[in-house]
């Protein structure tokens, strides 16, 4: 590309010289140089273990890098714990979740600076109060008083956004902000990110949704295995450029599109009613993909939890095959050939200390390599790393721990889970979230081949083209309830978005 | 077997590859570390060699043999995240209730006058049941009414020390049969030892129950997500830890050819602190029983080696609380290493 990759002349906020990094087997940063200037949002993009949360976690104090330098205002600046960095005015809001579940929401937001009087006691009045002004002036409706555990994963994220702002920082990072929210809260996050912006703070912005990049960029950067690509104004660019730099070939159709015709019935729901849904009905079909649309708090995940039998419904009853059943454990669900992929890949599906091979055979040693309990090592690492190529995994090996994977790779991991028990019926809650345009459309073509070997497919999604591009057909729920069903040939995005906002 | 050499590794990264040494070395050096300081503590201070004695390093196994057995059940409940504090009291109640079916016909007032002389297998039988017993009780508390492992065991530690002395009103149970005295002579309580830990080492690491085990512990929710029946499994780990705490028992009570309530006073502790030291995580799902065995013997040889010296007692727990400390905290930075990828 034309434009020099970095400008060491301009007067830069935050300008990173010459950072590299490398962690046993692994180069994930090599001499990478990086400018973001004031009042600009600087969007970072880039494959699954790019190197991008890497250098965000050097800029934000959490990593120290093995070389190169950090300048804030052309000054060169040691920033090497989390502390410093947000003394300096540098806040990140990180790809993984790391609110804690059992203190309310002002207290996350607030901790460690809450206001104290002078016996040392919190303010608990000053407390809401500071809290509700910072979540009104974003716009975001949460009580400050409910536990960030009993929020659905998209209000999390939207405090922990809330929790970043309230530093009142310069330069403000975001590790893929909207990889759990829909799209109506994103675009509620690039007004506020537009009032940053015209404020005259800095963002950095991760993203593996190029959209975003040209809604709200006014500069892009590309790191490739490490490496610095590019970086350039995102209107020079056309959206094939990007993809070309970030993954140095060109990509194909992005969406396979629902393969083959349905078959016959094999799962059926009749007015499953739970805590959060009520009243759902609906069938799935072996080969079919189901696509369940919705906004946050819909109800999604916890019809997919109940269909898997993680919290069971109350009322209303599943039938397999026509036959009714009681699902009311995972392991039964298990056993009836049916997976789930949960939303959550911290809380409920990373084995974060254990190895890629522990967390891909896991569900799989309930039903299989294993003779007389004993695990068959040697079966078992075939099979999983078989699953690791096909979903190209990146990775040194198959003893790396998870925790040490990029979080888009980490992901594949979980999905290679769930694939490993061949399911008859697979629940899938945002497939594809934080991972990157190619490894995604592979997904998304090994999503549509298993339907097209008879799987019947539900996936939850919160990113209308993918619903829109990989379904048969499309489920909308809005608080609860089932709001309609359509024919993918009928489904358009505005017909979506009235469905779920009624 | 095509297996997985290195999968899609970044450019550049071929042969930047690291060596891992096995977690293990750090603490073994550790104990290599403490034996030598010993060595030359002993040549300066009391002029004999604390290694080249046979006999001290018999007794000094033997004495942590029984903590040993402990330590290898502990160490599976600290993998799956939870603690065992009831192992010394039952150790007391196995060795007291062995005990008494134990006794030879020579005992005049035979807690069971009727049954003495029985054959061997039915004071290990119904020793092993008993410390089955209380780990079923610890498992099934924590399992099916969500009480923390550390208050379920903590009942159960008091109400088994309890029931150890009312057994017999605190009277001792001695005079036993010369078979089940020959399960604590010689060499056997450290085969015992061995063979158990010998045992878990395996079924942690090549057995469905072992990865299930640290699964547990590494993640609660994503294990059940990933069709673990959790409660089940922690009923029987907490079982296993029981057993093998009730085997201790009968070591000890065969060992001390007598039955006393006030056995196995502290050992849970003992255990943890061999399992701390051997690297396992008290927040799950990182343990291993090789890491264990060599924290049992650390503390077999700073125990002997304190007595070798001739230094007091005290000095002894209070380097022993000390030595606890750093493995926690040794623990502590680990964690934080892996978290930084540092
Ligand atoms: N602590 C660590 N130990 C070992 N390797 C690590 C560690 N952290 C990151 N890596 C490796 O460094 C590389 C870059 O990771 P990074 O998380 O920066 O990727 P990313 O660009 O953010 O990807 P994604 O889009 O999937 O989030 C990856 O190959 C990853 O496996
Ligand atoms: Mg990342």
């Amino acid at each position: 590309m034309a434009v020099p990759a970095h400008d060491a002349r301009q007067e830069w906020l935050l300008e990173a010289r010459g950072v590299s990094k490398s962690f046993p087997g692994v180069v994930a940063l090599d001499d990478v140089s990086l400018g973001v200037a004031t009042g600009s949002v600087h969007a970072l993009v880039g494959e699954n273990g790019a190197g991008k949360s890497t250098l965000m976690k050097i800029i934000a104090g959490l990593c120290t890098p093995d070389s190169g330098e950090l300048r804030l205002h052309g000054r060169a600046v040691q920033l090497d714990t989390p502390r410093r960095a947000l003394q300096a005015g540098i806040a990140m809001i990180h790809q993984e979740l790391n609110l804690m579940p059992s203190m309310t929401v002002a207290e996350n937001i607030w901790i460690g600076r809450e206001p104290v009087s002078r016996l040392g006691i919190v303010r608990h009045r000053e407390l809401r109060h500071r809290t509700r002004t910072l979540l009104e002036r974003l716009r975001i409706g949460v009580d400050p008083d409910t536990a960030v555990g009993e929020l659905p994963i998209a209000a999390r994220q939207l405090v922990e956004i809330a929790k970043a702002l309230s530093h009142e920082s310069r330069l403000i990072i975001m590790d893929e902000p909207t990889s759990a929210l829909t799209e109506r809260d994103a675009e509620q996050l690039f007004t506020v990110i537009g009032e940053l912006r015209a404020a005259g703070r800095a963002v950095l912005y991760i993203t593996h949704r190029l959209d975003e990049v040209f809604a709200i960029a006014d500069q892009v950067s590309v790191l490739r295995d490490g490496r610095h690509v590019g970086s350039d104004r995102p209107a020079n660019l056309s959206r094939d450029d990007l993809i070309r730099m970030m993954v140095g070939r060109e990509l194909a159709r992005i969406y396979p599109g629902a393969p083959g015709v349905p078959g016959a019935v094999v799962l059926a729901a009749h007015a499953l009613t739970g805590a959060r849904f009520r009243d759902v009905s609906f069938e799935l079909r072996a080969g079919e993909i189901l696509g369940l649309a919705g906004l946050m708090g819909a109800g999604r995940s916890e019809l997919a939890a109940a269909l898997f039998g993680l919290s069971p419904a109350r009322t209303g009853h599943l039938s397999l095959d026509g036959v009714r059943v009681r699902i009311d454990s995972p392991r039964t669900a298990l056993a009836h050939g049916i997976a789930l992929l949960t939303e959550d890949r911290k809380e409920s599906g990373c084995f974060l200390m254990l190895s890629i091979l522990e967390n891909l055979e896991i569900a799989a040693l309930g039903r299989e390599f294993v003779r007389a309990g004993v695990v068959r090592g040697r079966a078992v690492r075939e099979a999983c790393g078989a699953m690791s190529r096909q979903l190209r995994v990146k990775t040194p090996g198959l003893d790396e721990c998870i925790g040490n994977l990029s979080g888009g790779n980490q992901q594949k991991v979980l999905l290679g889970r769930c694939l490993l028990l061949r399911p008859r019926i697979l629940i899938l809650d945002e497939p594809t979230r934080g991972v990157d345009v190619g490894a995604k459309s592979e997904i998304h073509e090994l999503i549509a081949r298993l339907a097209a070997q008879g799987t019947a497919v539900l996936m939850i999604s919160s990113e209308l083209p993918e619903i829109l591009g990989m379904s048969h057909r499309i489920m909308v729920m809005h608080e609860g309830r089932v709001t309609g069903t359509l024919d993918r040939d009928q489904a358009d995005p505005v017909q979506i978005m009235q469905l779920a906002a009624r | 077997m095509s297996q997985a050499r290195t999968l899609e590794t970044a450019p550049g990264a071929a042969g930047r590859r690291t060596r891992r040494w096995p977690p293990e070395a750090g603490i073994l050096m550790v104990l290599v570390g403490l034996a030598l300081a010993f060595e030359v503590l002993g040549w300066i201070f009391v002029r004999q060699s604390f290694l080249f004695n046979e006999q001290r390093l018999v007794v000094m196994i033997l004495q942590v043999a029984v903590i040993g057995i402990i330590a290898v059940g502990v160490t599976q409940v600290i993998i799956t995240g939870g603690i065992d504090l009831s192992s010394g009291s039952v150790v007391a109640l196995t060795a007291m209730v062995a005990a008494s079916l134990a006794q030879s016909s020579e005992a005049v007032r035979a807690v069971y006058p009727t049954l003495t002389d029985l054959p061997l297998i039915v004071p290990l039988a119904t020793g092993l049941a008993v410390g089955a017993l209380a780990g079923l009780v610890n498992g099934s508390l924590i399992a099916w009414t969500g009480i923390p492992p550390f208050i379920a065991t903590l009942g159960v530690m008091v109400t088994a020390r309890g029931i150890a002395k009312w057994y017999t009103h605190g009277e001792p149970v001695s005079l036993l049969t010369d078979a089940y005295a020959g399960i604590g002579s010689g060499a056997v309580p450290v085969a015992i030892f061995l063979a158990t830990a010998a045992l878990f080492h395996l079924a942690l690491r090549y057995t469905r129950y072992g990865k299930f085990t640290y699964a547990i512990g590494a993640n609660p929710q994503a294990a059940r997500v990933s069709g673990i029946n959790v409660g089940r499994h922690l009923i029987v780990v907490y079982t296993i830890a029981g057993t093998l705490s009730g085997l201790a028992g009968i070591v000890t009570s065969a060992r001390a050819e007598s039955g006393q309530s006030g056995m196995g006073m502290m050992y849970e502790l003992d255990a943890i602190a061999a399992a701390v030291i051997g690297g396992a995580s008290l927040s799950g799902g990182v343990g291993r029983i090789t890491g264990t065995v060599i924290g049992t013997l650390i503390l077999g040889v700073v125990t002997s080696g304190f007595t070798f010296l001739r230094i007091d007692a005290y000095y002894q727990e209070i380097v022993k609380g000390a030595i606890i400390v750093v493995a926690v905290v040794a623990d502590q930075y680990r964690q934080r290493a892996r978290r930084r990828g540092a």
